[in-house]
């Protein structure tokens, strides 16, 4: 495959149009990381309204124009846009292209040895489809009423009547479920099939198997999203109404233009049971990334391995039956709450044997408080907590009062944003040297995870108190309501911790570049890891390895007893 | 990393925590509800009052459940940053290959499993069923239509005969007819429409709801009663007051530009007031529709 290069691509295909999975990685990586600042940029914005509703936004006020910010102050559409494209960008164009496009992408064929994905042109297509989504979802911010404003769950009826916004978000949901399609399919037949000799399924690393189920999730749990997104379009454009029902009176106007009939609760179902494994697929690979730093600066194998991959699986087929726990308080009597309730108190054993296993494999280590390490250790207590608000919530009768306030948006940003981002900050930092050869500078490394840690928590942890308190998520000015005003400090304090840790993200930022010139050269194994990615050249060439490598052993042959050193990698021939 | 950067570090939050806290402690003016009128009850960090005869078994749940979760997490914290102090890579320290072969793991899993499953079957499923199947009887209860639109709450009332009216969309008119009621309906001649919810207090009632337009989320904090309003369906919920005074109706559910302004007052008072002010509105509406004419 890799044999009959007969001449050096050039530029253009070999940096800009390539199909080679390193390159597609790092285009992956870098987009989405610049997705992943705009849509925390917008939330920055969003939250100056919330913290000082109605007062002008001090230095960039009047940038916006009269449409969304006349006078500097940000009116109520504005504010929905923002939210709106701010979850959609941060899940859809941020944080999945990270997990999956950037670190599957680039990581997971060298740590199977293999030289390259299996379908690259499939690879190739499924970033540049990607990429179209990304920006017909910032060309909708200038049509007129602006981006999409019905929240990222887009729920019809309101969806349909929404600003023309809404057809470009779903235009670019399309792209995006197609590009995620066409990246899962490549994903597991690349894992299946190009695992080198002697890498059995149970000799993968487990973020191999975190990649390996995230991709049946995408693969099974996208379409009918994809369906769904042309059926609202086909209501929106064509006239149909597949989620509207008859009768409707609009702002006083009897909508005659449809026949009605459908249903709105169809679409949340077709979102859900989309969205809800789309929750796994946000978290698994992040579990990937860590478990494979925990083991390299614990320096011993993971704990319960085959334990977390049976948990993975079983999370994996539970994903598809828990959707609509995110839809009790739609109506929903006593029968089919009580089974989406118990699938969902199910699904936490597995969420619960993984961390144990991540935990315990602390035990009898020899940690090294590596930048990637702190902040894969920093995942564990926020993944817990965002695991464990998850219960009042999944429980139908507490989920009564928590249903739609802040204590949801508490609770699913512990999981994903100190959680997740934490974990694809802790991929960076361990393998930009694979990538760059360079590492990244230390003390930049640690400012950054220290500010980070303080003001991450300092933004979501008051939502708790917030939504405690009653207060509805969405809303433009919680002050309107005696129960939000009562705290509104709370918001105020969240407000504070946002911009500070936007500030804090300057040393990484700094740090990203300024190292991939200038950062201190290393060796191929600079973490002293079993894994095979750590075999390859820093960067590895086109193809990958030099030689096609052999695997002897499990991924994590750390702190072998009598071994002269204290780590043993997967493709060295000698038993230790 | 050693002893100094770390001081730096430490340093740096120390300021940016005391630079940021007078700025919370700033913005803490209050400002007036957008109503002007006062709303009551204690409002604060923990949960709104409970003022329903049937909420306190969602709050002992919501209760008991933050009581186990802060048991969980601080006995992990706890082993976790025994690790990490413990374990730490240093001279002489070396890792343990060999897996330890601890049982309390298991037995905590299966510990919070069961744990999870006594919340879910013993607390959640009955507060659960009786909030979906025990509705009281239309006889004894005060029965309201509560009709959803963008950005508003409209409550209808159905008069002495105890029925409601007919409605049509095509009859909606926003100023004058907001619920589409056929006044030539007998059943609608003595129908209350209102924009505040008065209620007797102590008396169970029943909110039928429905939304016009695209879907809201009826919302009492202090009954904790919350349920979606869907269009093209009628939800009912039910709850019985127990305590008068003015409180908050508020929509859940994102329902476009003004939703956060979707705000209604609820007024509970004792049977007299309730059936003085329902025929002042009555009147008032009677009175508005002369003067059209």
């Amino acid at each position: 495959m890799s044999g009959d290069h007969h001449h050096e691509p050039g530029f253009i295909r070999k940096y800009v149009f390539s199909v080679d999975h390193k390159v597609i990685g790092v285009q992956y990586g870098v987009t989405a990381l610049c997705f992943l600042f705009l849509g925390f940029s917008l939330m920055m914005l969003m939250r100056w309204q919330l913290a000082y509703p109605g007062e002008e936004m001090p230095f960039i006020g009047n940038i916006f124009g009269e449409d969304a910010m006349p006078g500097g102050v940000m009116l109520p559409e504005f504010y929905n846009s923002l939210g709106a494209m701010h979850g959609t960008i941060m899940i859809f164009l941020g944080v999945v292209p990270l997990l999956v496009g950037a670190f599957g992408n680039y990581v997971m064929p060298l740590q199977i040895g293999a030289p390259d994905m299996a379908f690259p042109k499939l690879n190739m297509a499924s970033y540049w489809v990607y990429l179209l989504g990304g920006i017909v979802m910032l060309c909708s911010f200038f049509v007129p009423g602006g981006a999409a404003n019905s929240g990222w769950t887009s729920y019809p009826p309101l969806s349909n009547i929404a600003t023309t916004g809404q057809t470009w978000w779903l235009f670019g949901m399309v792209c995006l479920i197609t590009s995620s399609l066409l990246g899962s399919v490549n994903f597991i037949v690349t894992i299946i099939q190009l695992r080198v000799e002697g890498l059995t399924m149970f000799r993968l690393p487990y973020f191999v198997w975190a990649q390996l189920i995230t991709s049946f999730l995408l693969l099974l749990a996208f379409p009918p999203l994809e369906a769904a997104g042309v059926l609202q379009l086909m209501d929106r454009l064509a006239g149909t109404s597949f989620f509207m029902p008859e009768g409707l009176v609009v702002s006083g106007v009897v909508q005659t233009q449809m026949s009605g009939g459908g249903s709105p609760l169809l679409w949340q179902h077709l979102f859900w049971f989309l969205a809800h494994p789309e929750v796994y697929v946000l978290i698994l690979p992040a579990m990937g990334i860590v478990a494979e730093i925990i083991a390299n600066n614990t320096r011993k194998p993971l704990w319960g391995y085959r334990a977390m991959i049976y948990s993975t699986i079983f999370l994996g087929f539970m994903s598809f039956i828990v959707w609509a726990h995110h839809m009790f308080m739609t109506g929903m009597g006593t029968k089919i709450s009580a089974f989406f309730a118990t699938t969902t108190m199910i699904i936490s054993i597995p969420s619960v044997v993984i961390l144990t296993a991540l935990v315990i494999s602390l035990y009898q280590g020899a940690i090294r408080f590596t930048v990637p390490m702190l902040f894969a250790l920093a995942f564990l207590p926020m993944f817990a907590i965002g695991g464990l608000t998850g219960l009042p919530l999944g429980l139908p009768a507490s989920d009564i009062h928590l249903h739609d306030t802040y204590y949801v948006i508490g609770h699913f940003h512990y999981v994903v944003a100190p959680g997740t981002i934490f974990a694809i900050f802790a991929g960076i930092y361990h393998w930009y040297p694979k990538v760059t050869g360079r590492t990244l500078n230390n003390a930049l490394g640690y400012m950054h995870f220290f500010l980070s840690f303080v003001f991450i928590n300092m933004v979501f942890m008051p939502m708790f108190w917030q939504g405690m308190a009653g207060v509805s998520r969405r809303l433009y000015d919680q002050t309107v309501y005696a129960h939000g005003d009562a705290v509104q400090s709370l918001t105020i304090m969240s407000s504070w911790g946002a911009w500070m840790l936007g500030l804090a993200q300057i040393p990484f930022i700094i740090n990203f570049f300024i190292s991939a010139v200038a950062g201190k050269k290393v060796s191929n194994n600079p973490w002293d890891a079993t894994t095979l990615e750590w075999l390859a050249p820093s960067p590895p060439p086109h193809g990958n390895f030099e030689t096609v490598p052999v695997v002897y052993r499990g991924p994590y042959e750390y702190s072998v007893p009598g071994a002269s050193e204290d780590f043993h990698p997967q493709h060295v021939t000698t038993e230790a | 990393m050693n002893r100094s950067r770390i001081i730096g570090i430490a340093t740096i939050l120390v300021v940016g925590i005391c630079l940021i806290a007078p700025s919370v402690a700033l913005g803490q003016a209050d400002a007036p509800i957008a109503s002007g009128n006062q709303i009551d009850g204690d409002y604060g960090y923990g949960l709104p009052p409970m003022l329903s005869k049937d909420g306190q078994g969602v709050d002992d749940l919501i209760i008991i459940l933050h009581w186990f979760m802060t048991a969980l997490f601080v006995g992990w914290a706890i082993f976790f940053v025994y690790c990490l102090f413990r374990f730490r890579s240093r001279a002489g320290h070396k890792a343990t290959y060999d897996p330890v072969k601890a049982k309390a793991s298991k037995y905590a899993e299966i510990g919070v499993a069961a744990f999870e499953a006594f919340l879910l079957i013993g607390l959640s499923m009955p507060i659960w069923a009786a909030t979906k199947n025990d509705m009281p009887s239309k006889d004894d209860a005060t029965h309201v239509r509560v009709v959803a639109e963008q950005f508003q709450w409209n409550f209808h009332y159905p008069g002495a005969d105890g029925k409601f009216g007919r409605t049509a969309p095509d009859m909606v008119d926003t100023v004058e007819n907001p619920l589409g009621l056929d006044r030539s309906d007998p059943a609608a001649t003595d129908d209350v429409y209102a924009t505040e919810l008065h209620l007797p207090v102590n008396k169970p009632v029943i909110c039928d709801l429905t939304s016009k337009d695209v879907i809201h989320s009826f919302s009492l904090p202090v009954m904790r009663v919350k349920q979606d309003v869907i269009p093209g369906m009628r939800i009912p919920v039910w709850f019985t007051p127990v305590k008068e005074g003015r409180y908050e109706v508020a929509c859940a559910q994102l329902c476009g530009n003004n939703h956060y302004s979707m705000r209604a007052e609820m007024v509970i008072e004792d049977d007299a007031s309730f059936a003085t002010w329902l025929k002042e509105v009555g009147i008032v509406e009677e009175f508005d529709e002369d003067e059209l004419d």
